[in-house]
């Protein structure tokens, strides 16, 4: 479904990813851990398409498509969704008001009708009971005055309604407790099938005893330097980062 | 004093003045040869040099006439689902036969009986435009309500304005307010074709006590308009007034609004919205003067502009010295969407009381990136992402504007300019 090959970015000149490579199938769960700064953020904004980062080299394929050359809205109407680690917060613009704009923009794309109120609202009912949202939150403000853990719920839901092909959850666990973590990890799983991936970045392995990944890859300066199983997450959990650290500034050393 | 005044042509609008008001008017000249036309450096008109503006863009410095309206323009002129009286104007002339026929409020034309008090609230001295519209209007409109008269559905004046020959059209308007009265005013500026002219209105609003009165005004003239317009108020004891202004359009667009409030548990609220492109240039000047004490004043304007456009905000709040336990909050944002388009914001407030809550910021800045991204980010087009993202910002405005139709009309016009529809 995804493949990133080589891929180099930088911001503002400085070099940030310096080549990724990564395979992803349908039906699986992958997850990007590292220390911080190691690049983990850069590379779901690099695949949402967020204008700052610059990338340098290498390729992505989306389901056959060259994912770099489309606008990030194309990139969502294409299926890829990005779960922001800071939602914003726009005022005067209601959740609402917005995913039933951004739902017609997705459908118009992939050549469906537009859901009328009715069907929207019925859908959005539907969706909501999956990460337990109350409706007027979603009347209001687009995460305006939202808490934490009321925003990356708000992300989730937002998942759940354009139903994308490959989920990327940027730190979703962050600032999350332990309840708010359990509603989005089981909203997340209700959503995965087959057909769907999910790449899943963080710092800690908490949120993997929720969100279960069939590979764990560890990020730093800018590279895969390891790859395995979920068992490697909790290696790191116990461990710390230092380990990896000294093994690839020894190994670069030499 | 600006050359304009010396020269013959000003002369020659005054002579060419109807008969009218004949005491008043001679006022009105002598107050304009006493201020003159702001000069260039003039501090309140700092940002706007309108006298340069006219000297270089008016062919024919006279009264435009009134021209002919058909019962079908004001048809296709008025809001779609418009509920409420309309009163049709052309030039500034009231033209009865094409306007609604209302028994709950009394209308006359001025020159039907020169009774009113014109100049008693909008003062000559304060303003060489309103001098100079007391000097030269052709006619206006009387408009009064009796005492607890409250009138549900909106009033419409629907101005029409064209003028061959580049002239000047001065639409003045009297609305009294009887104690317990209640009433919405939507003062609509229309063009007919696109030749130029100079607007120059003067509204005298006179409140009676427990009023509540709203006056909304749309200003959406073609883009070789000249327009300075001036609205002044009082306001008596538990009363309340609503000032919003839209303006859309226009080459040089200048509004005063002045706010006296003079009675105690009242209060006055001011509103607007520009949103520019093109070389439009728009100066809302608006001052408040608390006089008494207990009384409350909210300002919120914002602005958006594009292109080179040029934005003047100047919002002024006295509050005097007797004025204890005053409320005056002023906002004014704006968001530049071009690194051409200029804005020049000023917040000027001068309290003497010591026992008041007032505030007042400013803010400029540029459309949210990360918002936008956030939308693009779950499929909307970068267009309509913004759009969302500036009707938003403008939504506090029109949220305030309880008349649907208008409001709706408003919607469409900024949807359209901004080029996407959500």
């Amino acid at each position: 479904m995804l493949s990133i090959k080589n891929l180099h970015a930088s911001i503002e000149g400085t070099p940030i990813l310096r080549g990724i490579n990564l395979e992803v199938k349908a039906g699986e769960v992958h997850a990007i851990m590292g220390p911080n700064g190691s690049g983990k953020s850069t590379l779901a904004s690099v695949l949402a398409g967020r204008e700052e980062y610059e990338v340098t080299k290498g390729e992505v394929i989306f389901q056959g498509k060259e994912l770099l050359e489309l606008s990030p809205e194309d990139r969502a109407r294409e299926g890829v969704f990005l779960a922001f680690q800071y939602p914003i917060e726009i005022p005067g613009v209601s959740t609402t008001n917005f995913l039933r704009t951004a739902l017609n923009q997705v459908r118009e794309y992939r050549g469906l009708e537009p859901l009328d109120a009715v069907k929207f609202l019925s859908l959005m009912k539907e969706k909501m009971a999956l990460v337990e949202i109350d409706q007027k939150l979603l009347s209001r403000s687009l995460n305006e005055g939202f808490s934490g853990g009321e925003k990356k719920r708000n992300e989730i839901f937002q998942m759940a309604m354009l139903e994308p092909t490959l989920s990327i959850l940027d730190e979703t666990d962050s600032g999350l407790d332990i309840d708010a973590l359990r509603i989005v990890s089981n909203g997340v799983n209700k959503l995965k099938s087959e057909k769907t991936a999910t790449i899943v970045v963080t710092h800690y392995q908490r949120l993997l005893d929720y969100i279960v990944p069939d590979f764990v890859h560890v990020l730093y300066k800018g590279r895969i330097v390891k790859s395995g199983t979920k068992e490697l997450a909790l290696e790191l959990e116990e461990k710390g980062y230092d380990w990896i650290k000294e093994e690839v500034d020894s190994t670069a050393t030499v | 004093m600006s050359t304009l005044t010396q020269q013959e042509f000003v002369l020659g609008f005054f002579e060419s003045a109807t008969a009218t008001y004949a005491s008043l008017r001679q006022l009105g000249k002598e107050s304009f040869y006493a201020q003159g036309l702001p000069a260039l450096k003039a501090e309140e008109y700092k940002f706007t040099p309108i006298a340069k503006k006219l000297e270089t863009s008016l062919t024919d410095f006279s009264p435009a006439k009134p021209v002919k309206i058909s019962a079908e323009q004001v048809k296709s002129a008025v809001f779609a689902d418009f509920e409420g009286a309309v009163l049709v104007f052309s030039n500034g002339q009231y033209l009865p036969e094409l306007s609604t026929f209302v028994e709950y409020i009394a209308v006359r034309s001025l020159s039907e009986n020169e009774t009113t008090p014109l100049g008693s609230i909008a003062k000559a001295d304060k303003d060489p435009f309103i001098a100079l519209n007391q000097a030269t209007f052709s006619d206006g409109i009387h408009i009064s309500l009796e005492k607890t008269q409250e009138v549900e559905t909106p009033i419409l004046l629907l101005q029409f304005h064209q003028a061959q020959g580049g002239q000047v059209i001065s639409p003045r308007i009297w609305i009294e307010a009887g104690d317990f009265s209640k009433a919405t005013f939507i003062d609509y500026h229309i063009s007919l074709d696109d030749t130029p002219y100079f607007v120059n209105k003067v509204v005298e609003i006179k409140g009676g006590i427990n009023t509540d009165l709203t006056y909304h005004s749309l200003q959406q003239e073609h883009n070789q308009v000249i327009e300075v317009s001036n609205l002044v108020t009082d306001i008596q004891k538990d009363s309340q007034f609503t000032s919003t202004q839209i303006t859309l359009s226009g080459d040089m667009v200048r509004n005063n609004l002045t706010i006296n409030i003079l009675g105690s548990n009242s209060v006055g609220n001011m509103y607007g919205i520009y949103l520019l492109n093109g070389k439009t240039h728009v100066d809302n000047h608006t001052q408040v003067d608390h006089t008494i004490p207990h009384a409350e004043s909210n300002e919120l304007y914002k602005g958006i502009l594009a292109d080179q456009s040029r934005g003047v905000f100047n919002g002024k709040i006295f509050v005097r010295q007797i004025a204890q336990k005053t409320n005056a909050f002023q906002q004014n944002n704006n968001i530049l969407l071009s690194e051409d388009a200029i804005i020049n914001t000023k917040p000027q407030l001068e309290i003497w009381a010591d026992d008041v809550k007032c505030s007042h910021g400013c803010t400029v800045g540029q459309l949210d990136e990360e918002a936008q991204f956030y939308l693009q980010a779950r499929g909307i087009d970068k267009t309509t992402a913004k759009g969302l993202l500036l009707y938003a910002f403008a939504g506090e405005v029109l949220d305030k504007i309880e008349v649907d139709s208008l409001r709706n009309h408003i919607v469409a016009k900024i949807q359209k300019r901004l080029g996407s529809k959500f």
